[in-house]
């Protein structure tokens, strides 16, 4: 792999950057792979990543059906967190936000993580009462997050109103200045062309059809493109799509697969430094660093797979950013988009074995998949090297829906559920 | 934005009018007791979540707040058909 570097870049300008060196092979797939990772976006290259790389297994393919990161990686609004309630969340998210800290480095790849505080504003007393404990749960869980009054809020983030005057008030806000945003696309490929130096086959335009499955035990996936591909272990890391290979390995998954939707405005100059979400008033907003004003809507209540939502989602979040921000009430909108998410009915992901052998599934990440990409990457890893799931994996089973350990994160999984 | 036609109402009106209540036709078991946990969170929890024909419970909320079902491709988010609370839908999922 051709390192990066700033000496690079003055090198390859002599050459007018005409010699760079493909970022990754395009590599027709072997008949046989360790691990078959199906599913080409973030959280699949992760896993690709740390297969190779903390387990020494790089006889592995990632089967994309379309290119690699095209589904929900490059359509989520790329905030970084950590702050969720309970402990089991917390290990999770906080080991993710451990792993995102040192990825650039890590990947020889800038992918613009900017740790530029995420705020989650109260309008009222009980918005109040549970930011207040989702702080003290945080510390307890040795995890920065701090409450700020209206005041202080307003000098903070002086184009926001926090004035009484608004029609929903703000009477504070919790804050994780350790929380922020990256590059949605930078970590898919900076993923994919670290796996790629560590011998993994990035198969694009790949869709699975099948899988081959005999005595309760997966031997290797059907393709549309090349056939049957065999394998020892089978992850499916699919998001939206989980339900659909779900039901050709023959059983069902406790998700709903639903579309959220974000959109971007024009590029205006810089005049939001921080990420702010509301739960009250239903909108959260970015600036990126192009400019346009990157804001997320909450999902369609109903079952969609079509990569669109409704209007009136998106107009109820415009409403409430607005309500926020009223200095962009003419600001134009560029593009609005839908993505498929996987929601389970706790909010909370899976990263399980399941009830066919050697087959092994990550989803339900629901609308807060992008913060956890190393994290599941990581831990999926250790699912697939080992057969049997990281402790801090453990408490995310798919078994959970039987046993009623839920670990309800609709409060802390915040606006779009 | 579908636009939803209400079998109580008789009249099409905006998605907005309405909520999705999720998957119809779930029967809530006889006798919880005796169901195992197995079951009782296959009851709770699991869903069909198809890509294509799907049967939802819908609510007409904003409107005269009754439900219905409703036969709607996931896909292409075409209404196939909404249908009374009891009766049985004329086109099918598989």
């Amino acid at each position: 792999m051709q390192k990066y570097s700033g000496f690079g870049l003055f090198k390859h300008s002599l050459s007018h950057h005409e010699n760079w060196q493909r970022v990754w092979r395009n590599p027709t797939p072997k008949k046989k792979y360790d691990v078959i990772i199906i599913g080409g976006g973030g959280h699949g290259l992760a896993t690709a990543y740390y297969l190779a790389k903390e387990h020494g297994i790089t006889n592995v393919a990632v089967l994309e059906k379309g290119h690699l990161g095209g589904g929900n990686a490059c359509r989520n609004t790329t905030i970084v967190r950590s702050n969720y309630l309970w402990d089991e969340s917390a290990a999770l998210y906080e080991h993710s936000m451990q792993l995102w800290e040192g990825l650039a480095q890590e990947l020889n790849y800038n992918v613009m993580f900017s740790q530029r505080g995420c705020y989650h504003t109260c309008h009222t007393l009980q918005d109040m009462r549970s930011n207040e404990r989702l702080v003290a749960a945080n510390r307890l869980q040795g995890i920065d997050n701090e409450m700020v009054d209206a005041e202080q809020l307003q000098k903070e983030i002086p184009t926001m109103d926090c004035s009484k005057n608004a029609r929903y008030p703000i009477m504070g806000a919790s804050v994780q200045r350790r929380a922020g945003n990256a590059r949605h696309d930078a970590v898919a490929w900076g993923f994919a062309r670290a796996a790629d130096a560590l011998g993994v086959d990035l198969i694009q335009n790949c869709e699975v059809i099948d899988m081959e499955i005999s005595d309760g035990k997966i031997t290797g996936v059907k393709t549309k493109q090349y056939g049957v591909l065999k394998a020892d272990r089978v992850g499916c890391v699919v998001a939206g799509n989980s339900g659909v290979l779900a039901k050709m390995a023959g059983f069902e998954l406790p998700v709903e697969s639903h579309p959220l939707q974000a959109l971007v405005s024009e590029p205006i100059k810089p005049f939001l430094d921080t990420v702010v979400m509301s739960n009250h008033v239903h909108g959260y907003m970015s600036q990126s660093d192009k400019g346009d004003l990157v804001i997320g809507a909450g999902i369609d209540g109903w079952v969609g797979y079509g990569q669109r939502g409704s209007y009136g989602i998106i107009e109820h979040t415009i409403q409430a950013i607005v309500e926020m921000f009223p200095c962009t009430s003419r600001v134009r909108m560029n593009r609005q988009w839908g993505g498929i998410v996987d929601a389970c009915p706790d909010a909370s992901p899976i990263i399980s074995e399941t009830p066919i052998k050697n087959l092994f599934f990550n989803c339900g990440w629901g609308t807060g998949g992008f913060k956890g990409t190393p994290g599941s990457g990581n831990l999926f890893a250790h699912t697939l090297a080992d057969g049997k799931p990281h402790p801090i994996a453990e408490p995310f089973s798919i078994q959970r829906f039987h046993t009623g350990a839920l670990i309800d994160e609709h409060g802390a999984a915040g606006v779009a559920h | 934005m579908l636009h939803i036609y209400c079998p109580h109402c008789a009249e099409y009106r905006e998605e907005d009018e309405f909520h999705c209540a999720g998957q119809a036709h779930i029967a809530r078991p006889l006798d919880p007791e005796a169901c195992s946990d197995q079951e009782w969170g296959e009851y709770l929890f699991f869903r069909k979540n198809p890509r294509g024909l799907h049967h939802e419970l819908w609510v007409h909320a904003a409107g005269c707040r009754k439900f219905f079902n409703m036969t709607r491709d996931t896909q292409s988010y075409e209404i196939k058909e909404v249908y009374k609370i009891g009766e049985q839908p004329s086109v099918v999922a598989e």
